[in-house]
């Protein structure tokens, strides 16, 4: 049991044990719930475009944050961890999932007092995707304004 | 007692459980297992506001109830070993808060039930107690919350993950004649080859059960057909087949006498990924059906080695792989006298 | 048509994300950072708003329109107010949706129990 050879070797000889995801099945009922989630936000965009006269590129925004109302209430009513088990990225790549994220992390803290559990903790699991989608829009950015505001008039 | 071998304990004097307590929460009451539990909670917070005033509710209710079964009170018991798998043991200290028996703290995440079992025995063994409980507890929510994510969170886990039992177990130890008698213990040194995923666990900790197993039989010059039964706390499905490929390398077959409490708690349906985990596990089970087994003679003698991994969400985080230790009670009935 | 177009480009994204979890073993946070942060270089060619009115919801949904509207909105930004206004203009585009999900979660956190 002390065999160094063993150790070395234990973290690929347990691969044989453990259970292979269905790889297939797994990516298919991602591809199907994420396609609904998104069919849905088309239709939810639409009806902002018809009944309350937003332009096109004005409608994402009540867009997104009814499917966020929705990712939230699944949440509280202890659904959505369901729904996120069975579709895997289906349910976590959507904006959804972003605010799942939240609310999730949000409603379990409240035994910690609002401020110090609920306010400071809404933004663990969610923080990752605002630090680095910051950090890379002001990368990118800069790049590109570089480029299109120097380089461009020196050729 | 005398120190046996590297790693054991035979107990000289004759020790006996003399009584159990068990609470559990609505899936285990669902479970296979259902019949032999004391009390069971219909939800997962018992009543309670919040999930770990949910957890000490199950622990205090296990010890009253193992207690009231002999007509004591917390007055008749000497010392109280127990843990949990919250930070700072806070499940147990907030318990013994509440009954003021002498306490002794332990931690040995998933291991615990048979780290408290053994220490108190020793105790008893040596003198130094009359009547010891030892108990332990672990609740889904509390554990997912600490461990891993938010319970309400979406995110998929894998089929090697476990499912943290809810529930508690308590046993009451002494020299007084019962149905149940504790004969020999062997305490675990902790293993890690090198496995870092937290949601396979029992990968991790087959290890450090087979290292506690093959040297139990060592230190006590004992077969796997000595026992009735081989049972581990939570290998779970994963686990279980590698414990007994590692004792077959050590030239110990245990394939008919190994069982795994992970595996008796649930039923494969109760989407329970490769089973049950957590310190209420072993102790719920080995306090109820095991227990209830042994006193009737069913099953004769039984090493239940409980099985922990002794991680935490930073030492993950900062990429370190996770070390397992088992502890294991050798369990045996009471001869029929004439 | 629009809606089956949604359906399977937000799908596939979706998969991509699914084949990262299951092969390369990531957690979901690591794949959202990664589609956040690919949304923002996708725009930063020009690509994402050619892809946002190919596939409509199927591209504004998913996490990576979030990176975006991110840069979008620096962009936009920067063009009225300079260097500087990279980070004036960031959050212009996204607050909507942060500050749903803000009040949302805390008034659901608020209101409701966690269920285990």
């Amino acid at each position: 049991m002390s065999d160094k050879n063993l150790k070395d070797n234990y973290s690929k000889k347990v691969q044989q044990y453990q259970p292979k995801p269905n790889y297939f099945l797994n990516c298919l009922k991602a591809f199907i719930i994420g396609g609904l989630i998104c069919t849905f936000g088309q239709l939810v965009q639409n009806f902002y475009i018809r009944y309350f006269d937003f332009t096109k590129e004005d409608a994402g925004n009540p867009t997104v944050s009814t499917l966020v109302l929705i990712a939230v209430l699944l949440t509280a009513f202890g659904v959505y961890d369901r729904i996120g088990q069975f579709a895997g990225a289906g349910s976590a790549v959507p904006v959804t999932g972003f605010a799942n994220s939240m609310a999730s992390a949000a409603i379990e803290h409240r035994s910690e007092g609002i401020v110090l559990g609920i306010a400071t903790n809404m933004f663990k699991l969610a923080g990752n995707v605002i630090v680095f989608g910051v950090t890379a829009a002001y990368i990118v950015g800069l790049i590109r304004y570089i480029f299109q505001h120097y380089l461009m008039h020196q050729l | 007692m005398i120190l046996t071998g590297k790693q054991s304990w035979v107990f000289q004097n004759d020790l006996y459980i003399n009584a159990t307590g068990t609470a559990v929460g609505p899936k285990e009451k669902d479970g296979p297992l259902k019949e032999t539990f004391d009390v069971t909670f219909d939800d997962l917070h018992c009543g309670e506001k919040n999930w770990e005033l949910a957890e000490r509710k199950l622990m205090n209710t296990a010890i009253e109830t193992c207690i009231q079964k002999l007509n004591y009170t917390y007055d008749d018991v000497d010392f109280f070993l127990a843990g949990d798998l919250l930070n700072q043991n806070v499940t147990a200290n907030f318990v013994a808060r509440q009954n003021q028996i002498p306490f002794l703290c332990m931690f040995g995440a998933c291991s615990t039930s048979m780290e408290t079992l053994a220490l108190g025995s020793a105790l008893v063994d040596g003198g130094f107690a009359n009547r010891i409980i030892a108990a332990t507890s672990s609740h889904n929510a509390t554990a997912e919350r600490q461990f891993r994510y938010p319970t309400e969170y979406g995110g998929q886990k894998p089929d090697t993950a476990t499912a943290t039992v809810t529930g508690s177990g308590a046993a009451l130890v002494s020299k007084e004649k019962g149905k149940v008698k504790i004969t020999s213990a062997t305490i675990g040194r902790v293993a890690d080859y090198g496995i870092k995923d937290p949601f396979d666990m029992g990968s991790a900790m087959a290890p450090a059960a087979a290292q506690t197993i093959s040297q139990h039989f060592k230190d006590l010059g004992r077969e796997p057909s000595d026992y009735d039964l081989i049972v581990t706390g939570d290998l779970s499905g994963v686990g279980s087949p590698i414990v007994k490929d590692l004792l077959k390398e050590e030239g110990y077959n245990v394939f008919s006498t190994h069982n795994d409490c992970g595996l008796m708690i649930y039923r494969p349906d109760q989407n329970v990924f490769a089973g049950g985990s957590g310190c209420a596990c072993s102790a719920v089970v080995t306090y109820g059906h095991l227990v209830e087994q042994i006193a009737k003679g069913e099953l004769k003698r039984v090493f239940v080695v409980a099985t922990g991994a002794l991680l935490s969400p930073t030492m993950t985080q900062q990429k370190e792989t996770i070390p397992t230790i088992a502890h294991g009670v050798v369990l045996e009935s009471v001869e029929v006298e004439g | 048509m629009e809606y089956l177009i949604a359906f399977v480009c937000g799908g596939l994204i979706c998969v991509v994300g699914q084949l990262l979890l299951d092969f390369i073993k990531i957690t979901p946070a690591h794949v959202m950072t990664l589609f956040v942060v690919t949304g923002a270089v996708l725009d930063g060619f020009g690509l994402y708003d050619k892809f946002i009115e190919f596939a409509g919801a199927g591209a504004t949904i998913p996490i990576t329109s979030f990176g975006h509207s991110l840069l979008h909105g620096a962009m936009k930004g920067a063009e009225e107010h300079g260097l500087i206004g990279i980070g004036m203009g960031m959050f212009e585009l996204t607050s909507s949706g942060i500050s749903a999900a803000i009040l949302f979660s805390f008034l659901a956190a608020l209101i409701f129990k966690p269920k285990g």
